[in-house]
């Protein structure tokens, strides 16, 4: 058999779309059929055009660049950069260009589009004013403009038109955008979805400027320019950019006399071939039933379109090609920062559409749903402020779902009982990601391919990588799968225990197991022998016991130490610590320490507060106020940390425990004491809980707030557990969080006398050192308590297991065996010996190098 | 530093004394200054009772958050083979052979360590 000589293919534009393109003849191994050769006018390789904007936030062409450098030499294509195409010779199948000319059998047009300026006096062709916003260079050309500007104006109120307005106020411009339609973003936007949109745009300090037409460009007074608008009003600038709306890059074609849409385009069939079926067009520059497809996904799937109908005559009869069906032109976009989302038919068009609006003005969110006129299914829809809800209309939208009972409740704040889209009700055939066509099958697939985690199904189907709008949706249909497989059923906390951190508790607990060897020797899984091992099963104990890791040992030392509380420094106990614990001081990144001594409330005398800025001074350490209401001392090193704490012992000073998973802070205002507002002694309830429960180890560290009256100065709702006074007690909030993922903490109970405040405290503290995971905060535990806060608060208060008692006499053993850990250090030798930076030499660690910043001494 | 005795240069070139044996905290690690033909170097020495192999030595820097404090990290075993995680970024390093589990193309330095009554030798060959 002979093989056959390889074809002439001609691509003409390396943009998103005709790079997409190589990329797919690739996949398909069709590049052997094919002597392949890219033009491109543009100096740079295909590169991310809708991450455009980065380029004025730090990225630069390399980091937008699409694929890897050598991608078109290992696949032997020529790729002729800064080399654009002037004319197309059809009778003699040759491209010309400035360089010469070149056959092809087969082309294809992928030269998308070019911004479109209006005809305005003082603003033709070549006036140094007329920038737009398109490519890399064009972006460069602006930054220079912006040299010395004041002021930036955008003509054009799209999509396009606020991203580049964007870009001015990064270049630090005063930004305005000069829209002719009545509203903003008029294409996928309603009347009142544009108001809200305008208002939370002017809210950013972008001047809105709607009804204009500009009808003459002139030297300004103040500024650079003076554009005059139809009824006679001005506005200066010194810089225009040009957003308003893009053109289809025909010209190619239709001097060649393809056949060209009234409106510009070149008109392709389902196969994306043209009027000449050797020649294909994709991409912006294609009109598909009249249509252009402004957006990226729908030109990926030319590309794929194309690259089958390429491919079709090598790849045998089956399966057939994928063929162009039109695209969904849904957005989900952050534009200044405010989320914008249009879903299929936004204005209701549709015979006989219903409406469902939400509109807040307070906060400016505005959403609209449409919904087919017989009320069974969701057409289309506005989003303005919020897109949170975008992922789940969109599924509804495309995936023909049917309504809940209220559709309603699909825009409407969400309150408990809302319906969320849960991942697994979304049907196979669901498109996840649109750049890259795949659907919810294609990554149930993936999975049981062997695909695990999300990264490998992001590498295997490229979802997420396009656009990256369905990054969440992504995730949460992955982690829904993978829970479905079993993949999570393994709740082992690590390799060397088949049990959960609860299973470990009870043991700990049941049997009265003391160390961590202990526990391993009775109930450590043996430890596998790897794959591919010759060796023969281990038998009885002869073999070298199993050491356990940095997952398991110090989820055993926390345990250990809410049972017994021993001092976490025995011998038996210091090699299970993270290097916090070990030292009883927070490591920095240099390797050295920070300290911080414990100051209940918040509440520190004059004297003390001397004590803390002599050892600072002493040491020439780092001092700083933490967010906890105490002071942080920063920069020890290791062997300094005992004579430090040494004097602040002395002084009267504990451990705060800032480096434990364990209680560290209770936050006070200054309550009843001296606020006119107080009515009850806040600070004197903080500094009692924060004795109380110093030195409890616990799942995760725990954080206290305590405030005098319900104004709230303490925060006390963002905390573990947080005490608000009342007139007739106190109000408890628990499971609060800042931090990563903020939780509002719930009304536990209120009017509480002290006493019963801290019974309940007491019992909700030790339960939740049962029953949690590592390093599991209090908020995380309680959104994974089956039965949620009743049922905590029949186990906590009502005493429904009967448990009470025993959580109480819990406590209270370990409020009994508190003990300063560092004065507990202090006092033993052997201990100490610990805190050398080498044990073979007393000079300090040389690398550790400082430099001084605002009257203190850093990291160098 | 404690010099080295003429005994030792006598058993072999590249034995030397490091430190004593009750400077070791057992299933832990410490911190030594050593005198390498390259300069001196620090290692992070761990001490590992009742294992096949109970004394390891690899570099006390951490090439992730370059500082020096691999001796301070929490000594486990990953699939029976003992290693040691960075205190900074949690990186797990082979003790036998110093290989950074995570990124293939990091390794730590390692020697040979052994006791010699109280003593710690380090060989440096
Ligand atoms: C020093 C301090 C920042 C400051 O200069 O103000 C700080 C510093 C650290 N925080 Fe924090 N946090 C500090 C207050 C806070 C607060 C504010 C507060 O407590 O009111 C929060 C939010 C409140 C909360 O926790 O709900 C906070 C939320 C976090 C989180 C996120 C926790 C979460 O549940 O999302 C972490 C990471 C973690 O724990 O996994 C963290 C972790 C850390 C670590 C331990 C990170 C690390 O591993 O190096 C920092 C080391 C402390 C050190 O070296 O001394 N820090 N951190 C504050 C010490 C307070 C104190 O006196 O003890
Ligand atoms: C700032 C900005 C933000 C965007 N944001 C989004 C978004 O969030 N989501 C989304 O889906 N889309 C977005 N888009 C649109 C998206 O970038 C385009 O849909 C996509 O780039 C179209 O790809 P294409 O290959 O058809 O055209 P292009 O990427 O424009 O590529 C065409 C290439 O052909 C070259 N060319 C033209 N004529 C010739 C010739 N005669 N000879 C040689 N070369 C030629 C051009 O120089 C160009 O490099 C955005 C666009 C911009 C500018
Ligand atoms: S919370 Fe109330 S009592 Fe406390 S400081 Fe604020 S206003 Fe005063
Ligand atoms: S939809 Fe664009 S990356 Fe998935």
């Amino acid at each position: 058999m002979t093989t056959p000589t390889p074809q002439d293919l001609i691509i003409i534009g390396n943009g998103m779309v005709g790079h997409h393109l190589v990329e797919q003849l690739v996949e398909r191994g069709s590049v052997d059929h094919f002597r392949i050769t890219v033009f491109g006018e543009e100096r740079h390789p295909a590169y991310d055009r809708v991450h455009l904007s980065e380029y004025f936030s730090g990225r630069d062409a390399a980091d937008l660049a699409l694929g890897e450098a050598d991608f078109y030499a290992t696949h032997d294509i020529t790729l002729r950069l800064g080399e654009a195409v002037s004319r197309i010779d059809r009778e003699n199948r040759e491209v010309v260009t400035d360089q010469g000319r070149y056959r092809y059998d087969s082309l294809v047009l992928a030269t998308g589009s070019y911004p479109f300026v209006p005809p305005i006096p003082g603003a033709e062709t070549g006036q140094p004013n007329r920038l737009v916003y398109r490519t890399l260079d064009d972006l460069d050309t602006i930054r220079a403009a912006a040299t010395d500007a004041r002021r930036g104006v955008v003509v054009g109120g799209g999509l396009l038109g606020l991203e580049a307005a964007n870009a001015l106020k990064s270049l630090e411009l005063e930004a305005h955008v000069v829209e002719f339609a009545p509203r903003l973003m008029p294409v996928q936007l309603d009347d009142q979805g544009g108001t809200a949109l305008r208002e939370k745009i002017e809210e950013l300090g972008v001047g809105v400027h709607l009804n204009r037409a500009t009808t003459e460009i002139t030297a300004g007074d103040d500024y650079r320019y003076r554009m005059t608008f139809q009824d006679g009003e001005y506005l200066e600038t010194d810089l225009i950019v040009f957003s308003a709306g893009i053109r289809p890059q025909d010209t190619l074609a239709r001097e060649c006399r393809l056949e060209i849409g009234e409106r510009g385009g070149i008109v392709i069939d389902d196969e994306c071939r043209t009027s000449d079926p050797e020649i294909f067009a994709i991409g912006e520059c294609a009109l598909w039933d009249n249509r252009i497809f402004g957006l990226v996904a729908p030109g990926y799937t030319m590309a794929r379109c194309a690259a089958d109908a390429l491919s079709g005559p090598f790849r045998g009869p089956e399966p057939a090609g994928e063929r162009f069906a039109g695209a969904d032109m849904s957005t989900k976009l952050k534009l200044l920062g405010v989320d914008v989302g249009s879903i299929g038919d936004a204005h209701g068009t549709t015979d006989g559409a219903i409406s469902y609006r939400y509109s807040d003005e307070a906060t400016c969110v505005y959403r609209r749903l449409v919904v087919s006129g017989d009320g069974k299914r969701v057409i289309g829809a506005v989003l303005v402020g919020d897109n949170a809800s975008y992922d789940t209309l969109l599924q509804y939208a495309q995936n023909g779902i049917a309504l809940p009972a209220d559709p309603a409740s699909l825009i409407l704040p969400s309150v408990e009982g809302a319906p969320t889209l849960g991942a697994d009700a979304l049907p196979e055939g669901a498109t996840i990601c649109s750049c890259h066509n795949v659907t919810k099958g294609k990554i149930c697939e993936t999975i049981d391919a062997g695909a695990c985690d999300l990264g490998a199904i992001k590498s295997e189907t490229k979802a997420s990588t396009g656009c990256g709008g369905c990054t969440a949706l992504l995730k949460s249909v992955v982690d829904h799968e993978l829970e479905a497989r079993g993949v999570e059923v393994d709740h082992s906390i690590c390799e060397h225990f088949t049990h959960t951190r609860q299973e470990l508790y009870s043991i700990v607990r049941v049997e009265g197991i003391k160390t961590f060897s202990e526990l391993i020797e009775k109930h450590g899984a043996s430890s596998t022998p790897s794959l591919g091992s010759s060796s023969a099963p281990k038998l009885g104990s002869s073999s070298a016991p199993i050491l356990g890791c940095d997952i398991c040992k110090p989820a055993v030392a926390s345990i250990l130490a809410s049972c017994f509380n021993e001092p976490i420094t025995d011998a038996a106990h210091v090699p299970l610590q993270d290097t916090n614990d070990t030292f009883m001081a927070n490591m920095q990144k240099n390797g050295t320490y920070s300290v911080v001594p414990r100051i209940p409330g918040g509440e520190i005398t004059p004297s003390k507060l001397r004590v803390l800025g002599e050892v600072g001074e002493k040491y020439g350490l780092y001092t700083k106020i933490t967010g906890g209401q105490r002071v942080d001392l920063f920069g020890a090193r290791l062997e300094q940390l005992p004579d430090i704490w040494s004097e602040l012992i002395a002084e009267g000073f504990e451990t705060g425990h800032a480096y434990g998973k364990s209680l560290r802070t209770v936050k006070s205002c200054v309550g009843s004491t001296w606020c006119r507002y107080g009515v009850q002694d806040s600070v004197g309830m903080a500094i009692y809980l924060e004795n109380r429960y110093k030195g409890l180890r616990s799942p995760h560290k725990i954080k206290f707030a305590v405030s005098g009256c319900t104004r709230e100065c303490a925060e006390a709702q963002s905390k573990d557990v947080g005490v608000i006074a009342t007139e007739n007690g106190w109000n408890l909030y628990v499971c609060g969080n800042g931090g990563m993922r903020p939780r509002h903490g719930e009304l536990f109970a209120t009017d509480l006398d002290d006493e019963a405040l801290i019974r309940t405290i007491d019992r909700f503290l030790m339960f939740y050192v049962r029953t949690a995971d590592r390093l599991q905060r209090t908020s995380v535990w309680r959104e994974n308590l089956e039965g949620g806060l009743d049922y905590l608060k029949d186990v906590v208060i009502d005493d429904s297991l009967g448990l009470g008692e025993e959580l109480e006499s819990q406590m209270r053993h370990v409020i009994g065996s508190y003990e300063c850990e560092w004065a507990n250090a202090l006092d033993d030798p052997e201990k100490l010996k610990r805190f050398r930076s080498f044990v073979n030499d007393s000079r300090p660690d040389p690398d550790i190098i400082v430099t001084e910043e605002r009257g203190q001494l850093r990291p160098a | 530093m404690t010099a080295a005795t003429a005994q030792d240069q006598t058993m072999t070139q590249t034995w030397q004394p490091l430190c004593t044996k009750a400077d070791l905290v057992a299933h832990s690690g410490v911190a030594a200054w050593t005198e390498t033909p390259e300069g001196p170097v620090q290692v992070a020495v761990f001490y590992l009772p009742g294992q096949a192999t109970e004394l390891f030595a690899v570099d006390h820097h951490d090439p992730f958050s370059d500082a020096n404090v691999i001796a301070r990290g929490i000594v486990g075993d990953i699939q029976g083979e003992p290693v040691v995680a960075s205190p900074i970024y949690k990186q797990h390093f082979r003790l036998k052979d110093g290989q950074c589990v995570e990124d293939e193309a990091v390794r730590l330095r390692c020697w040979p360590l052994r006791f010699d009554g109280e003593r710690v030798l380090i060989d440096l060959g």
